[in-house]
């Protein structure tokens, strides 16, 4: 028998590692510590999203006997169904003896209330701290991004890079970008459980646990205060703002309107803030300034005349006059110019003549040093890409698109190979038809042609403290200066920006002791057939001799023209960067310009259906619409993450069908006119102006 | 000898080995009752002596018992002679107070409760049987050889046995099979032993398989047993009727005994801790309600009846995962993290071997065993140094007692044996259970040191 029973022990304890395993698994538990998430700083060193402390309230079901419940709910302002099912859940999903979260990130009322009164509620109940991000400016939403709560996807994408179930990760912004910097690396400690799952005491003495460390903190060349500026400049109305620092390519100012408070994405009411800005028409959760296409309009001259110029096609003394339109493909559709008369370089881009661009550009496409218009279009493609157009800049924030420059591969397959000349695309000389481009792209194009002939990738974060181990930086540290172009031909380019803002179309950016090059822009744009109003870019670099800040607005369908409210907003900008201050006056023209509501009557109608709609719930309008679709492409572009589920859920309701990939043509959004233009004929949408 | 001794006389013939093996067992397990409930937070001299904890309690026990212990020295061996018989009809008194004055703990109504401790009789009653026993056994007229004599031993031996399966506590019954062994030292024949080990193998074949297939391999072997000693057969007719008995008894064991044992006889709980002991469930129930209740018994483990895997009681499962990862060397003092998180339930008592198993590992465990054995073969050893019958018989009882106890309790918290709830001898927690073994052990040191005299 004691034979039997020491055979037995040799089985179980010498030649069998299962138990071992069993005990393991049952009896130690391992519990994550995390660190702070690292502070992101502006260039003045101010933090614009820090860490604060809030509380959870906790609760023990198995120790709630006797505590008064109800002044806990008369707190919570909730009733006993909702107390009793939350109840319910917490001891199903973790037992009673375990401590469940009752009421997660309690406002400061609520929690001042339990607080006062908490040995009413003890033991059962009890206030738990937890970080969460704060966001001291409340501004720059759509630069900072926030942080939400880790869905399966996201872990099968992250795995092996210590996330679990119920872990917050950045979704948007630069705590998307920086997550890895950001996140820290999470400590762990090793703690004994007993069987009713209860922590009780550390397993060896924490001899195994490694010590959590704190986020990196990291620092970007935002200027908070111009960013809250320009925020306030674009309210009540759908565009952006982008200003760069040209000698070193961090962006100054990344303004994306309609924006949303961050701050309002990290408290109890999240849930609820969120889907009413998912479904907001005006669509504040797009990142305007990178994620939408415009066409680039007469800003868009300016590259024209520096490919002539380096293709030899014209000189810096080229001039053109205009009798009234561009005739250079007959006289089926003219583009119009606004002015008659004759221009040389700098008069046609400080007064935006068409037909100059149109002939410099026909020039460039029909040069017989080509052998083929392939070959000359593939060229000016060439140029295209070297000044940061038609592809992704790299920019450190999510969710870049990679705008528009037409191909020969693109022009073969909407027309036919051989099929197609100059003329097809004539109105992409200026900056109209096929062409899109980011607000970026335009911003840095302006960087380009104020350095003349370099940049560096635009970008948000100079530093990371304690150094750059993902080597997330060093791409912003090389200098793109592909092309090489005498400094006279920028001088009269620049001599032309310059005439735009002293007496030209953009004379509303003018700011007193400061010579600032800019250029208009105006693009006619019509959705369904129906002409909208204009969307109106203008763009400018300052100081001319030694820039400091290259910027581009637009807004979309303000109507009137580029020099007429982009002007004046960039002109602002301008002036609050380079002097830190505005005057009295100057104030007031901000008040004027933030109070005037552009927003285009489409958004208010939208919104008053939705209204209507809400009490029939019908979800359905608004992904025909193509709302949910919007926001879904700009969450959705690397991974579709922050409740993907609620999507699912509205997809799975109304739609039984497999929503079709591609939206049909009454997409409306300015955002993704690309792809409407790309639908619809080429030249038939956009006509030339200013 | 004389009947007042002074103090040196007290201490002379005492066999130290056997006080020094006690003295270590108990030592074992307060440190194993210490390390099952002691909290890092407990102020550890005032929990110790506080009478709350149950290490405190356990500790007052041993204090107790040593005092017990010296008092059965400072007895005269005599005594236990003369008060053999008075003291085993108290003690059935005593089970038989139960059915009236009795406390119901964990099922079975076989407790007295005393205040300050639960005394279960029919624990304490083994004292008086053996006693009773080795008195019966050293009678002059007594001659075990006859058939009337086993009879009678069997008698004494199994009557508190019975009345405690009347009690609903069978696991405490078992033990009384121990004095068999006592039996078969004095003379009785072999074929007991062996018919009871051929009941053992016949009850675990009728659990393991079909009735049908038992009942079609048990007539193969009877036709083959005939075909083998056909010529014995030839001379003498009665072996071919004692094995068609054989056959007929088998059958009668495999249709009627065990099927009605777990019909009427076990409780539904301890059926099922049998079935899932050997792995197998399919057995069928004629009694609608008794089926029932087995159904409700099987879902407890998680488990169905006739699922065909082998269920496993949540005791015995986290009692052999604390022993399995104990490993070669175990986890150390107070780091078992099964013993530690309160996973083995009654780990104080029944399954105490777990704790040592997983915070001292093989080795310990090892060493356990052989401190078990080490004071058997030392019982044994003196047993038979004895020149008295009477002295011989008793530490025989007391050897199968403990023998029963240690293998049973500790094949239980293995999984090999299904667990009827006996403690592991001196090391588990309950006063009762100390109190009645160190009672055991010292009267059987005390007899030993009057081993010159012949006590009838």
């Amino acid at each position: 028998m004691f034979l039997i029973i020491v055979v037995r022990l040799l089985s179980l304890q010498i030649f069998s590692d299962e138990y071992k395993l069993m005990a393991d698994n049952q009896g130690i538990f391992r519990k994550v510590i995390y660190p702070d998430r690292g502070i992101v700083f502006d260039r003045k060193a101010k933090p614009i999203l820090r860490n604060t402390i809030t509380y959870d309230l906790m609760v023990i079901p198995g120790k709630i006997k006797g505590t008064d419940t109800a002044a806990l709910l008369r707190i919570l302002g909730i009733d006993t169904a909702t107390f009793k099912k939350r109840i319910l859940e917490n001891i199903i999903k973790n037992t009673s003896y375990r401590p469940s979260i009752f009421e997660p990130l309690l406002d400061n009322e609520k929690m001042a209330k339990i607080n006062e009164n908490l040995t009413l509620f003890a033991p059962g109940y009890y206030l738990q701290e937890r970080s969460v991000r704060d966001y001291p400016y409340q501004a720059a939403a759509n630069v900072l991004g926030y942080l939400a709560e880790v869905d399966p996807n996201y872990l099968k994408k992250h795995e092996g890079e210590g996330y679990s179930p119920g872990d917050y990760a950045g979704m948007t912004g630069l705590e998307r970008s920086y997550e890895k910097v950001l996140m820290g690396v999470r400590g762990i400690e090793y703690w004994k459980k007993d069987n009713k799952n209860r922590l009780t005491e550390r397993w060896d003495n924490g001899k195994f646990d490694t010590v959590p460390v704190a986020g990196s903190n990291i620092y970007s060349s935002i200027d908070i205060e111009l960013q809250k500026l320009g925020e306030h400049l674009m309210e009540n109305k759908l565009g952006s703002i982008v200003a760069i620092d040209p000698k070193t390519g961090g962006i100054l100012a990344m303004v994306s309107a309609p924006t949303y408070n961050p701050q309002l994405m990290t408290g109890a009411g999240r849930r609820k803030y969120f889907s009413e800005l998912y479904l907001n028409p005006a669509t504040p959760l797009l990142n305007r300034t990178v994620n939408a296409e415009y066409a680039p309009g007469s800003t868009f001259k300016t590259l024209q005349a520096l490919v002539g110029l380096h293709e030899n096609v014209i000189n810096t003394n080229f001039t053109l006059s205009c009798s009234g339109a561009f005739y250079g493909c007959g006289s089926g559709r003219p583009m119009k110019c606004l002015d008659y008369g004759t221009f040389d370089l700098r008069n046609a881009i400080r007064l935006s003549d068409n037909t100059y661009f149109a002939t410099v550009m026909q020039k460039v496409i029909n040069n017989p040093h080509y052998a083929s218009i392939e070959e000359s279009l593939t060229a000016w493609n060439n140029y295209m890409y070297a000044f940061g157009l038609g592809k992704r800049l790299g920019v450190d924030v999510p969710t870049e698109r990679t705008g528009n420059i037409p191909t020969p591969a693109y022009f073969n397959k909407a027309y036919g190979k051989g099929k197609w000349n100059y003329c097809s695309f004539r109105s992409v000389s200026i900056g109209q038809g096929e062409v899109t481009t980011t607000p970026l792209q335009v911003a840095n194009e302006m960087a380009f042609i104020a350095n003349k002939g370099w940049f560096y990738t635009p970008h948000v974060i100079d530093s990371i403290e304690g150094g750059d181990p993902y080597d997330m930086l060093g791409k912003f540290k090389i200098k793109h200066d592909a092309l090489d172009i005498a400094d006279s031909v920028y001088e009269a380019v620049h001599d032309g920006m310059q005439g735009v803002i002293d007496n030209g179309t953009g004379t509303g950016a003018r700011v007193n002791g400061l010579k600032i090059c800019g250029k208009t822009g105006t693009v006619e744009n019509y959705v369904r057939g129906v002409k909208q109003p204009n969307h109106t870019f203008f763009c400018a670099f300052a100081p001319r001799d030694n820039p400091k800040i290259a910027i581009m607005c637009v807004i979309e369908n303000s109507g009137r023209f580029g020099g007429t409210y982009a002007a004046p907003i960039v002109g602002l900008m301008i002036e609050k960067y380079l002097s830190d201050s505005l005057d009295k006056s100057r104030m007031a023209r901000v008040e004027q310009l933030s109070s005037l509501n552009l927003m285009p009557k489409r958004v208010f109608e939208e919104l008053r259906r939705q209204d209507s709609l809400r009490h029939s719930s019908d979800s359905a309008y608004l992904i025909s619409k193509g709302y949910i679709k919007i926001i879904k492409d700009t969450l959705g572009l690397e991974d579709s993450e922050d409740d993907a589920e609620l999507l699912k859920t509205i997809k799975n309701k109304e739609l039984p069908a497999k929503p079709k990939p591609e939206m049909p043509a009454p997409i409306r959004s300015p955002a993704i006119l690309p792809s409407d233009e790309r639908n619809a004929k080429p030249d038939s949408t956009n006509k030339p102006a200013a | 000898m004389s009947s007042n001794r002074n103090n040196v006389e007290m201490t002379k013939g005492i066999d130290w080995v056997m006080i020094w093996l006690y003295v270590a067992l108990v030592s074992v397990g307060l440190i194993a009752i210490f390390t099952v409930e002691y909290k890092f937070t407990d102020d550890m001299l005032s929990s110790i002596l506080g009478f709350n904890k149950e290490y405190s309690k356990q500790f007052y026990f041993a204090l107790a018992s040593i005092i017990v212990g010296v008092f059965i020295l400072l007895t005269d061996s005599k005594l236990f002679t003369a008060t053999a018989n008075i003291g085993y009809a108290a003690g059935i008194l005593l089970i038989l107070a139960t059915f009236v004055l009795g406390k119901e703990v964990g099922g079975s109504k076989s407790w007295i409760p005393l205040g300050f401790m639960n005394v279960q009789p029919v624990e304490v009653c083994k004292i008086f049987t053996s006693l009773a026993i080795a008195k019966y056994l050293s009678l002059n007229e007594t001659d075990f050889s006859k058939t009337r004599s086993q009879l009678i031993a069997a008698a004494i031996a199994f009557a508190p046995a019975i009345l405690s399966v009347l009690q609903s506590e069978p696991g405490a019954a078992i033990v009384y099979f121990s004095f068999v062994i006592a039996f078969y030292r004095e003379g009785l024949p072999a074929i007991y032993l062996i018919l009871v080990f051929v009941l053992g193998i016949l009850i675990i074949a009728t659990i393991m398989m079909a009735p049908n297939t038992l009942m079609i391999v048990l007539s193969i072997a009877a036709v083959l047993a005939i075909y083998l000693m056909r010529k014995k057969i030839k001379r003498d007719k009665s072996i071919l009727i004692l094995i068609a008995g054989a056959w007929l008894l088998s059958v009668g064991v495999q249709r009627f005994l065990v099927p009605a044992l777990f019909e009427k006889v076990l409780k539904p709980h301890q059926v099922v801790r049998i079935f899932t002991t050997f792995g197998k469930d399919d057995f069928v129930f004629k009694d609608s309600a008794r089926a029932v209740a087995m159904e409700k018994e099987f879902a407890k483990l998680g488990t169905k009846k006739g699922a065909g895997q082998k269920a496993e009681g949540y005791n015995v499962k986290q009692s052999k995962i604390a022993i399995g990862s104990g490993g070669f060397v175990g986890k150390g003092f107070l780091k078992g993290t099964q013993t530690r998180g309160d996973f083995v339930p009654a780990q104080n008592t029944d399954f105490i071997f777990s704790s040592i198993g997983e915070g001292y590992g093989f080795i310990g465990s090892v060493v356990l065993m052989l401190l078990y054995f080490g004071m058997m073969l030392r019982i044994v050893f003196i047993a038979e140094r004895q020149r008295s019958v009477f002295t011989r018989v008793y530490a025989y009882c007391v050897a199968g007692i403990l023998f029963f106890h240690v293998a049973l309790n500790i094949s239980m918290t293995l999984g090999i044996a299904p667990s009827p709830g006996i403690t592991l001898p001196l090391l588990s927690y309950g006063g009762s259970s100390l109190v009645t073994f160190t009672v055991l052990i010292f009267i059987l040191i005390r007899l030993d040191a009057d081993r010159q005299m012949i006590l009838r």
